[in-house]
C-alpha cells in the first residue's frame, strides 16, 4: 500500500450530501477484471454530458462545465471536501481506487459511510472527519481563495489552513499505523497465523458444522 | 457474565485476537464471492503466490453480469454479448478451478444472486460470520448470523487468512411492535425504518430487528429487512434465532444433518439478545401505523406513505438537505405537492436480493392473476432470485400467472437491480422497483427508481400509476407476513 505521511494539497469542494458510491464510479466501470484505469471516470455521470462506458477513451467526451473538478482551478486538487454520509452505497473498491486514480490523497468530511471508510484506507487514501460547522468554514474559504491548498500531517493529526490555522483530527491508531508505514495488513495478520490456527482448534469442536472436509 | 446482545455474543464467539489499539481480529466462517468484486482480489493472491486459508468456507456464484434472457442465457457464458461482462464471467470460473473454491456456474439450477443462495443453500447458518464483497451482505443477518459487505482488499484479506481486521460496532436495537396491515409487507418496515432514521442513521451501528411484527415475519421478510440494513448506514442487520430460523434451514443442502442438527439449533437457540441487554440507540414503529411505502427522489430515505405526496423541498430541516431534495426533485422529475399516486411508470421490475424469493413473487402474482399490465408499461419483468426459486415458481403455476398478465418471466440474477447485464432504464423512465436503491443512474443512464415491494409493484404494472394496495381487490389469502 501507499505511504501517507504529509501533503500539501490543492482542495476542490463538492458541495453535495449523500455522494454514494454508484455516482462515484457508475456500475458499468465494474466490470473492469483490474485494479487501474479508473480516474476519467470518476464521478463519471457529473463530469461528462453523455453517458460513459468501460474502454472508451474520455478525452473527446463532452464535459459539464457546471461540475467542480472540470474548472481549471480545482483540475489538479488531491484534497477533496465533501458533505455527510460521503460514500454510502455499495462495497465497490472500485470508488476508492477511482479516486486514488484521479489523484485523490484526501477526503474531508462531516461523515462516511462504513464500508468506503474502510476500503479507502486500505488504499492508501486518508479520510479525515471534521465537525460540519468546520467543514463549512473550509468550503467557504475554498470557494473564496483560488488555489487553497490545506497542510495535511497525519503523524502530527493536525490540517494547517494557509492562514495558519491549526485543525486537529482524530484517526484510529492502527490504520494510521499502516498508513504511515504503508503496509501490507495480510502480511501483518499472517504473522498471527499461529493464532488463528489455535482459534480454529477451538471453533471446529464446538461448531463441527461450520466445517466441511473438501 | 453480564447482559449481552446478540451481535455482542457473535462478536464474542469469533474474536481470535483483541489489539491494544482497538481493532480485533475476527474469523470467518463463510465467504461468498461473485464475479464484480472479487478478480483483483484473486490476482492479489497469485501475485503474492499465496492461497485460500480455507477452502471449504468459500462459495462463489456469477449474478451481476449474468443476463436474464432465456436466448442469452441458454448458451451460457457465450450468451454475455458484452464482452467485458463475460471475460469478468469467465474470470471468476478460472479463478475458483485454479484455488479449487466451490462455484455454481452461469446455468447450474443453484446459481442465483448470491444473497438468495447462501441462504437457500443452507449455507448461512445461524451463528456464522458471513461475508462478500457486496454490502447486501447484510441480509444473511436474518439467520443470526454476523454478516456484511466487505471491499476487494478485504475479499483478498479473508481468502489469504480466513479473520478480518475489524472494530466493534454499536448496539442499535429496532423493535416494530404489534400486527402490520393487510397488503404492508417487511419491504415497507425496512422503507419506513429508513425514512425515520435515514440513510446514515445507522452509520457505526450493527442494527437488530425486534418486536412482535418481526417475530411474525417469515424468513423471506426478515431477510428483506436486513438486506436494507445498509440503506440505513448499519452494516450489519440481525434477527434473532426462533422456530422459522430453524424450520427453515432443515433439510436445506449445506445444513447440518442427524446427530449434528440436534447439537447445531440447541447452539443456536442461545442466539438472541439476552434480557437486559445494553444498546446505544433504541428506535420504536408501531406496525399498525406503517403504510405501503414508495420513495419519490434519489435516497432511500427520501421515501413517503402511499397515501402522501412529493414533499416540499422548503420544509427541509436544513440547507443541505432542502439542496439534496431540490436536485432529486429535478432529477426525477417531480414536482412537490404531486400526490404519490398519480405518478405514471414506464417499467416495472420485480426481482433484486431484496425481493425475489418465493414468497415475494406468490405475493406479485396474487396482484396480477388475472388481470393485464397496463398499455403505458412498455416492459414489466419478474425476475427469480435463483434457479430453484425459478423451478418452484413454474411448480405453482406463478410464471404462468405473470406471462398471461403480461409480465416477461426472467432467468435468475441481479438484474436491473443495478443494470450491469442487458436489463437497464433508459434516461428518463421511470420505474417501480422491488430492488434497494434509487441512486442516480443506479438502474440505466438517467433513469428513475421509486422503490417499493412486490405487491405494490405489481399492482403498479396493472393500472400504470401507484396505487395503495391495502384498497386493491385482489385475494390476500395466506398474505405474507400480515
Amino acid at each position: 500500500m501507499k505511504k501517507f505521511e504529509r501533503l500539501q494539497g490543492l482542495v476542490a469542494p463538492l458541495d453535495r450530501a449523500n455522494v454514494d458510491t454508484d455516482l462515484i464510479i457508475p456500475k458499468q466501470f465494474l466490470k473492469s477484471i483490474k485494479r487501474t484505469g479508473f480516474g476519467p471516470n470518476l464521478f463519471d455521470e457529473l463530469r461528462y454530458l453523455d453517458e460513459g462506458y468501460p474502454g472508451q477513451d474520455a478525452t473527446g467526451r463532452p464535459l459539464n462545465p457546471d461540475f467542480v473538478l472540470n474548472q481549471s482551478r480545482y483540475r489538479d486538487a488531491q484534497v477533496l471536501l465533501a458533505r455527510r454520509n460521503f460514500g454510502c452505497g455499495s462495497s465497490r473498491e472500485h470508488a476508492p481506487w477511482a479516486l486514488d486514480d484521479f489523484g485523490f490523497r484526501v477526503v474531508i468530511a462531516p461523515s462516511f459511510a462504513d464500508i468506503f471508510y474502510n476500503n479507502s484506507f486500505k488504499n492508501g487514501i486518508l479520510l479525515i472527519t471534521l465537525d460540519e460547522a468546520t467543514v463549512d468554514r473550509l468550503f467557504q474559504e475554498t470557494e473564496a481563495v483560488e488555489g487553497y491548498r490545506l497542510d495535511i500531517d497525519l503523524e502530527g493529526q493536525t490540517i494547517t489552513t494557509p492562514s495558519g490555522e491549526a485543525i486537529p483530527f482524530e484517526v484510529d491508531a492502527f490504520r494510521k499505523h499502516c498508513l504511515l508505514e504503508g503496509l501490507d495488513d495480510i502480511g501483518l495478520t499472517l504473522e498471527q497465523s499461529a493464532a488463528i490456527r489455535d482459534f480454529e482448534s477451538r471453533h471446529r469442536p464446538a461448531n463441527p458444522w461450520l466445517f466441511r472436509d473438501v | 457474565m453480564a447482559s449481552q446482545t446478540l451481535y455482542d455474543k457473535l462478536w464474542a464467539q469469533h474474536l481470535v485476537t483483541q489489539r491494544d489499539d482497538g481493532s480485533a481480529l475476527i474469523y470467518i466462517d463463510r465467504h461468498l464471492l461473485h464475479e464484480v468484486t472479487s478478480p483483483q482480489a484473486f490476482e492479489g493472491l497469485r501475485l503474492a503466490g499465496r492461497k485460500p486459508w480455507r477452502r471449504d468456507a468459500n462459495l462463489a456464484t456469477p449474478d451481476h453480469n449474468v443476463p436474464t434472457t432465456l436466448k442469452e442465457r441458454s448458451a451460457g457464458n457465450a450468451g454475455i454479448l458484452d464482452d467485458v461482462s463475460r471475460i469478468q464471467v469467465e474470470t471468476l470460473d478460472a479463478n475458483c478451478e485454479s484455488f479449487e473454491i466451490e462455484e455454481f456456474r452461469i446455468n447450474d439450477e443453484r446459481q442465483g444472486i448470491v444473497h438468495v443462495v447462501g441462504p437457500e443453500q443452507g449455507a448461512t447458518l445461524p451463528g456464522m460470520t458471513v461475508v462478500c464483497g457486496d454490502s447486501h451482505t447484510a441480509t444473511h443477518g436474518a439467520f443470526a448470523a454476523l454478516s456484511h459487505g466487505i471491499g476487494t482488499s478485504e475479499v483478498e484479506h479473508v481468502l489469504a487468512t480466513q479473520c478480518l481486521i475489524a472494530q466493534k460496532m454499536k448496539n442499535m436495537q429496532v423493535r416494530v411492535e404489534g400486527k402490520l396491515g393487510l397488503g404492508v409487507t417487511a419491504k415497507d418496515v425496512v422503507l419506513a425504518i429508513i425514512g425515520r432514521i435515514g440513510t446514515a442513521g445507522g452509520t457505526g451501528y450493527a442494527i437488530e430487528f425486534a418486536g412482535s411484527a418481526i417475530r411474525d415475519l417469515s424468513m423471506e421478510g426478515r431477510m428483506t429487512i436486513c438486506n436494507m440494513a445498509i440503506e440505513a448506514g448499519a452494516r450489519v442487520g440481525l434477527v434473532a434465532v426462533d422456530d422459522n430460523t430453524i424450520d427453515y434451514l432443515k433439510g436445506r443442502p449445506y445444513a447440518p444433518t442427524a446427530e449434528q442438527w440436534s447439537a447445531a439449533v440447541e447452539a443456536w437457540r442461545d442466539l438472541v439478545s439476552d434480557d437486559g441487554a445494553h444498546f446505544d440507540k433504541i428506535v420504536e414503529l408501531d406496525a399498525a401505523e406503517i403504510e405501503p411505502q414508495v420513495t419519490w427522489g434519489t435516497s432511500p430515505e427520501m421515501v413517503v406513505n402511499v397515501s402522501a405526496e412529493v414533499p416540499d423541498p422548503a420544509t427541509a430541516a436544513d440547507e443541505t438537505v432542502t439542496q439534496g431534495m431540490t436536485r432529486a426533485l429535478e432529477y426525477m422529475g417531480l414536482s412537490a405537492g404531486q400526490k404519490i399516486t398519480d405518478i405514471r411508470l414506464d417499467k416495472v421490475f420485480i426481482g433484486s436480493c431484496t425481493n425475489s424469493r418465493i414468497e415475494d413473487l406468490r405475493e406479485a402474482a396474487k396482484v396480477a392473476r388475472g388481470r393485464k399490465v397496463a398499455d403505458n408499461i412498455q416492459l414489466a419483468m419478474v425476475v427469480p432470485g435463483s434457479g430453484l426459486v425459478k423451478r418452484l415458481a413454474e411448480a405453482e403455476g406463478l410464471d404462468r400467472v405473470f406471462v398471461e398478465a403480461g409480465f416477461e418471466w426472467r432467468e435468475p440474477g441481479c438484474s436491473m437491480c443495478l443494470a450491469m447485464n442487458a436489463d437497464k432504464l433508459g434516461a428518463g423512465e421511470r420505474c417501480a422497483s422491488t430492488s434497494n436503491r434509487n441512486f442516480e443512474g443506479r438502474q440505466g443512464y438517467g433513469g428513475r427508481t421509486h422503490l417499493v415491494s412486490p405487491a405494490m409493484a405489481a399492482a403498479a404494472a396493472i393500472e400504470g400509476h401507484f396505487v395503495d394496495v391495502r384498497s386493491y381487490d385482489y385475494d390476500r389469502a395466506d398474505a405474507m407476513s400480515a
